[in-house]
């Protein structure tokens, strides 16, 4: 058992190398990290430039430097970016702020979404069921950036006709907050809403679709027909044996949803104004930072691999059926 | 001995399952209501703007911002440009994107997971291992790095191709399940030990029992492909300007969504509903294609005794 | 009053065509009654209605099913009642047992709390640590050992005899007054099926409750019924007490029906008596009786007015106008088919060797769990086995699942060399092939298996299924359609079937194609796996008789895997008994079958339930 985990790791961590190499080589190829020094007006004297080109081991070949910088993240040091910053820090500020604003809104859109889903299935064919599918299909079809800004100018109108700023779109935290815990963490909430509620309508569409879906094909199982036999009604039926059942498949896509959206939440960020690791990848890209872009690709795959452990785990709790004995 | 030719009973209809799966389709009629509007945006967003009095490029100084118009149905942004000719520049970007995108990944996702599905052994490694490694590689960076770089030709193409080669690993996991189980199935089997050779099996036999679900595959890959694009195009990395797209529209728009929200709603608008209707086509699909579906409950069911 | 009355009950389906919404009437006007503590068999082929006609005294139709007519129990109507309402009766005066063992329990939970729940559903006033110990007595009571330490048990971790047990204990949990059946051991290998119905008896005796009990096998019936009715095109066409129904059944189809099982006691190359033709469509019944288009005795009256069932003695009703006709004589005297041995079938003339298998090993390995794959260890499904098969003759390899008997099967298919031992085909030895002597050989072996649906490709047209294995070997056009017209009339099909679909014909006729298509490039062995388990008992009759009839005009060497020992009886020459992957016994069929040496194969022989003899 454990030689096969050990197996599974290697060939990850093979995997994440190879990416991490085949992103670095392209950034190395294609980005110009001198371009702002270059840009800059006056220009800087060339033994400046020299010296930052120094600094970024511009000389030397591409796989001399993609060893330096490996030799480094192993030891958990991922380099400064092109202003001189850290990266390390910074990453693990961001990686923070974005497990704050995904979080909440990944459990709280899973669980809705699967109940909506498992109703949707109950009541198949009926006005709620189409009700529910096309409403999930609507909001799957908007994309997040649409749906954020249209849930800003609701909040606009709402604060408007309050009164009052009861829905902050900028930003985790007003930056003139005080005040004693409790008032931060209001400051906090007001601030998280909006951005919870749009990741959460996301997940609340997809999960619903596929919990229905799921439930769908359970429906016709023959075990739900001995529970009825048994004499529970149909839709206990449905939802104490089929939905336990039809549960199972949504442990994958939970674990990779949370893990998608952790490096992933990009437009969200973006309009909200939260400085997490989707705003810094698209930072990363404009600004040419390779070492940006290498700190991330080892974290984005570093989680699609806990992702993977995370749904095999969630697997064993619910399916019986695959635990070791 | 032999069973006499009566037992064929010749009256009953050649049940032809093209017919039946049409039928049903047809009988979905939110379905059918999407296929006609997206074929409507289709053909409009490219047979319309010749008869429009304003091309997408034109600037109109004495109408700057203004809500929409007799003259300018959609309104005009902030450089005077009219909105309804940039929107159907944008859906002929985001529409030929979309398409192009997913016929190519389900393509490549047939062929890779049929390959490996049935052969298993090597093949079957190696190509999963390939999707492994795409599915950790940080596609949105790739993408994101290299498309601007390389549309100073004013092509698409690589944006096209990139998408592509990105989105095909699903799909591919889900033929390769399902030619797995083909390939146990006792005619493909028979045919084996027939002496048909594989190249014809695949072709003759897999392919065609899979071809529903690429079919629906196809379809809702429409969407996300479109999605993916006008993402991209959101942030600057997708299609460049000067080149329009649904995407570089809504970015332009969110700028003053909160003092001129129809620059931004526009194309907002048209995004959704093209997505929208793709969904729901690749939806009707699903169910039109699925052997366990049955007629819907009649609403006198009830009335029995 | 009975316990369970059936009036005039009818179930339509609206279905899906091509031309629009089509209504199937899958029970018409059916009428029976069960009483306390007495067993009722419905019994038919598939297409009878006999499902529909007992699932539509619990409810559990389809939504769509339409059903009309009266279903009391204890003179309370059920139809027409709620869910909820049904839900009450369900489980509690009406318990079921399903056919498939193996889907019918929940996965998530352990088998002591589904037990459980049966039980404090109904009873709300029960503790859970009440029912928990009444579920583990239900499970004694049931025969399941251990049943402290297997309650605490998933249903993934046991057989499906095991499984089996534990659904009669879900469904006798509340001492209900009516036991529901349907086909509760088709699904089950020959001995558990003997143990299962065992099982059955002791939950009649335990809870005093009418049986009603829905089957094909005739054996069962005769096994275990008090009462019959035998239903054609959804209608009871005969009802009697069991061994009246046996012994002066009066109804052409009942007696067809007789004829055709096969019986251990057969001599090998005995042809059964086919009902010819196949169940009408339930779509366009025609008018009379709808038995009447395949009924040897038919008159023009049986066109026209479908006939009641009317009484010929007390008990014992028949519903056609023809039955004196029937009294008396035997089916291959009604059908005119003669159930004489053909000339040459017993004649022991030793031909040449075609296979040799020697020490034949195949072993698997185990991985266990969906997502983390680990081998666990090997399970040797073949383990040594030999055996030969001569020109001309049949071997029969006999075995319950799990036996390696398909292994064996596809082990020699393959034509590759073995893990283990050697394998001989027409003096050749697989491990010396390469790929152009093997596809030539190939020639000489081809295959039918056991499900007619799966093994057509539905998306090809009969021709091109028969063309297949002949354009892959080269043979011209003109050649293939000459040779797909010659394959079709030997299998008693029609050229003109040619351009039409798999899914246009029935089970029996599928396997007519199947066997067409294994003819085709005209071997010399012909391996079967199962090739009749599939079908009705009527159905099946008629390809026995088919094979034995290739195997006399083209000398062809059958090796025969199957389960059922009646059909085995049939057809082997020679019989191989195989259990947990070894042959444990073998030899010529009489000897096997009359005087077993082997405990497991006394077992098995005394398993197999025996429908009592039609007259000869």
């Amino acid at each position: 058992m454990t030689r096969f985990l050990a197996r599974r790791l290697l060939n990850y961590i093979v995997l994440l190398g190879l990416a991490s190499f085949l992103t670095f080589c392209l950034t190395s190829l294609t980005f110009e990290p001198l371009d702002s020094l270059l840009e800059r007006n006056p220009r800087p004297p060339q033994v400046v430039i020299d010296a930052k080109a120094a600094e970024l081991d511009l000389d030397k070949p591409i796989p001399v430097r993609y060893a330096n910088w490996a030799s480094g993240a192993i030891r958990g040091n991922f380099g400064t970016t092109v202003t001189g910053q850290p990266v390390s820090d910074e990453l693990w500020r961001r990686i923070g702020v974005s497990l704050r604003l995904v979080l909440i809104g990944s459990v709280v859109g899973t669980v809705v979404g699967v109940v909506v889903g498992a109703w949707g299935a109950i009541r198949q064919y009926r006005m709620s069921d189409r009700v529910i599918t096309v409403m999930s299909l609507l909001i799957l079809s908007t994309p997040t950036f649409v749906v954020a800004n249209l849930l800003i100018l609701g909040a606009l109108e709402v604060n408007s006709a309050l009164g009052i700023q009861l829905f902050e779109y900028t930003g985790e935290t007003s930056p003139d907050a005080v005040g004693g815990a409790w008032a931060q963490l209001v400051d906090r909430l007001q601030h998280l809403v909006l951005p919870t509620f749009t990741l959460a309508l996301a997940s609340i569409a997809g999960f619903s679709r596929y919990q229905r879906n799921a439930m769908l094909d359970v429906l016709g199982q023959d075990f739900i027909r001995t529970a009825r036999a048994k004499g529970l009604t149909r839709r206990r039926a449905l939802f104490k044996h089929g939905l336990r059942t039809a549960l199972i498949p949504m442990a994958t896509l939970f674990a990779y949803g949370v893990s998608a959206l952790v490096t992933g939440a990009v437009f969200t960020e973006k309009i909200f104004g939260w400085h997490g690791m989707g705003e810094w990848v698209v930072q990363g890209v404009a600004s040419q930072d390779t070492n940006i872009i290498a700190a991330i690709t080892v974290f984005s795959g570093a989680t699609i691999l806990l992702a993977g452990l995370l749904s095999d785990v969630i697997y064993a709790v619910l399916d019986p059926r695959v635990r070791v004995r | 001995m032999s069973e006499q030719p009566n037992e064929t009973v010749a009256e009953y209809q050649f049940v032809s399952r093209r017919t039946l799966v049409l039928r049903r389709f047809l009988r979905n009629r939110t379905a059918v209501v999407a296929l006609l509007v997206l074929a409507v945006l289709l053909v409009g967003c490219y047979a319309l703007p010749p008869f429009l009095p304003h091309s997408y490029s034109d600037l109109n100084y004495e109408a700057l911002q203004q809500p929409p118009t007799p003259n300018h149905w959609f309104g005009t942004n902030a450089l005077g440009q009219d909105l309804l000719a940039q929107t159907l520049r944008g859906m002929q970007k985001s529409l030929l994107i979309g398409i192009c995108v997913a016929f190519i990944s389900t393509t490549i996702a047939a062929t890779v997971g049929a390959i490996a599905g049935y052969f298993g052994g090597w093949r079957d490694r190696t190509l999963m291992w390939i999707v492994d490694l795409l599915l950790v590689v940080p596609s949105f960076i790739l993408i994101a790095i290299v498309t601007p770089r390389t549309q100073q030709s004013g092509t698409i193409l690589w944006l096209i191709l990139l998408l592509a080669a990105f989105s095909w690993m699903i799909s591919s996991r889900m033929v390769r399940g399902m030619t797995m189980s083909l390939r146990e199935r006792e005619f493909v089997v028979a045919a084996r030990y027939m002496g048909v050779s594989h190249w014809r099996i695949i072709v003759r036999h897999i392919v065609p029992n899979v071809a529903s679900i690429l079919i629906i595959d196809t379809a809702l890959n429409v969407g996300v492909a479109i999605l993916a694009e006008t993402g991209l195009s959101f942030l600057g990395f997708g299609v460049q300007p000067p080149d329009v797209s649904l995407g570089t529209l809504i970015a332009d728009g969110t700028r003053s969504v909160t003092t001129f929200p129809w620059v931004f709603l526009f194309p907002a608008g048209v995004l959704v509903l093209i997505v929208l209707c793709a969904n729901l086509v690749g939806d009707g699909l699903r169910d039109a294609l699925d052997p366990s579906a049955r007629p819907a409950p009649s609403r006198t069911r009830k009335a029995r005794s | 009053m009975s316990l369970l009355d059936v009036v005039d009950l009818t179930v339509d389906f609206p279905l899906d065509a091509p031309t629009g919404t089509e209504r199937v009437a899958a029970v018409r006007r059916l009428n029976y009654h069960v009483k306390a503590g007495e067993v009722v068999a419905l019994v038919g082929e598939s297409g009878a209605g006999k499902s529909a006609g007992a699932m539509a005294v619990i409810g559990l139709l389809p939504e769509y099913a339409e059903v009309t007519g009266s279903v009391r129990l204890h003179g309370e109507e059920l139809l027409g009642l709620s869910d909820g309402q049904m839900s009450r009766i369900r489980g509690n005066r009406i318990g079921t047992v399903f056919q498939d063992p193996m889907s019918a329990l929940t996965p998530v939970y352990t088998v002591g709390d589904q037990i459980a729940e049966a039980i404090q559903i109904h009873r709300r006033e029960v503790s859970k640590r009440a029912a928990r110990a009444r579920a583990i007595e239900l499970l004694e009571l049931v025969g399941i050992a251990q049943p402290e330490r297997r309650s605490r048990a998933f249903p993934h971790e046991l057989s499906g005899g095991e499984r089996q047990r534990v659904v009669i204990a879900i469904a006798i949990a509340n001492d209900p007054d009516l036991l529901i059946c349907d086909e509760p051991t088709t699904a089950l290998d020959v001995t558990v099926q003997a143990q299962i119905l065992d099982v059955l008896r002791t939950a009649r005796d335990v809870t005093g409750a009418g049986v009603l009990i829905i089957t094909h096998d005739l054996g069962v019936v005769a096994e275990f019924a008090d009462r019959a009715l035998v239903m054609y095109a959804g209608r009871a066409v005969e009802t009697a007490p069991v061994a009246d129904l046996y012994r002066s059944r009066e109804m052409p189809y009942t007696a067809g029906l007789l004829g055709s099982v096969p019986r251990l006691d057969a001599r090998q190359g005995a042809r059964l008596v086919p009902i010819p033709g196949a169940p009408p469509s339930l779509v366009a019944l025609p008018p009379g009786c709808p038995f009447a288009p395949r009924c040897p005795l038919s008159v023009d009256a049986c066109h026209t007015v479908e006939p009641d069932l009317k009484s010929v003695s007390p008990d014992h009703q028949v519903a056609c106008i023809r039955s004196d006709q029937v009294a008396g004589r035997s089916a291959a005297e009604i059908y005119g088919a003669s159930a004489a041995l053909k000339s040459g079938a017993g004649a022991a003339a030793e031909g040449t060797v075609v296979l040799r298998v020697s020490d034949l090993v195949k072993t698997y390995s185990l991985t266990k769990g969906v997502v983390l794959r680990r081998r666990i260890g090997e399970v040797r499904a073949v383990d040594g086995v030999s055996f030969e098969l001569q020109q001309g003759r049949t071997l029969g390899i006999v075995g319950e699942s799990g036996s390696g008997k398909s292994t064996t099967l596809h082990q020699i298919l393959d034509l590759t060399a073995p893990q283990g031992g050697t394998i001989e085909v027409l003096g050749t030895d697989v491990a010396e092939l390469d790929r152009r002597t093997r596809k030539a050989l190939r020639g000489d072996l081809q295959v039918v298996f056991q499900d007619p649906v799966a093994s057509l490709d539905p998306r090809l047209p009969v021709f091109d299924v028969l063309a297949e294995p002949l354009r892959a070997n080269g043979f011209d056009k003109r050649t293939t359609d000459e040779r797909v017209g010659e394959l079709l009339t030997l299998v008693g099909l029609r050229r003109e079937d040619a351009g039409r679909y798999p899914a246009d014909f029935s089970g029996g006729q599928k396997q007519r194609i199947g066997i067409a298509r294994a003819l085709a490039l005209q071997p010399k062995i012909l391996a079967l796996d199962e090739p009749v388990s599939a079908l009705d008992v009527s159905i099946q009759a008629g390809i026995i008789n088919l094979l034995l009839d290739l195997q006399e005009r083209f000398g062809l060497a059958y090796l025969f895997v199957s389960h059922d020992l009646s059909v085995v009886k049939h057809l082997a020459h020679r019989v191989a008994v195989m259990h947990n992957g070894t042959i444990v016994e073998q030899g010529d069929s009489e000897q096997v079958f009359a005087d077993p040496r082997h405990e497991y194969t006394r077992t098995l022989l005394s398993a197999v339930p025996r429908p009592l003899t039609d007259h000869d």
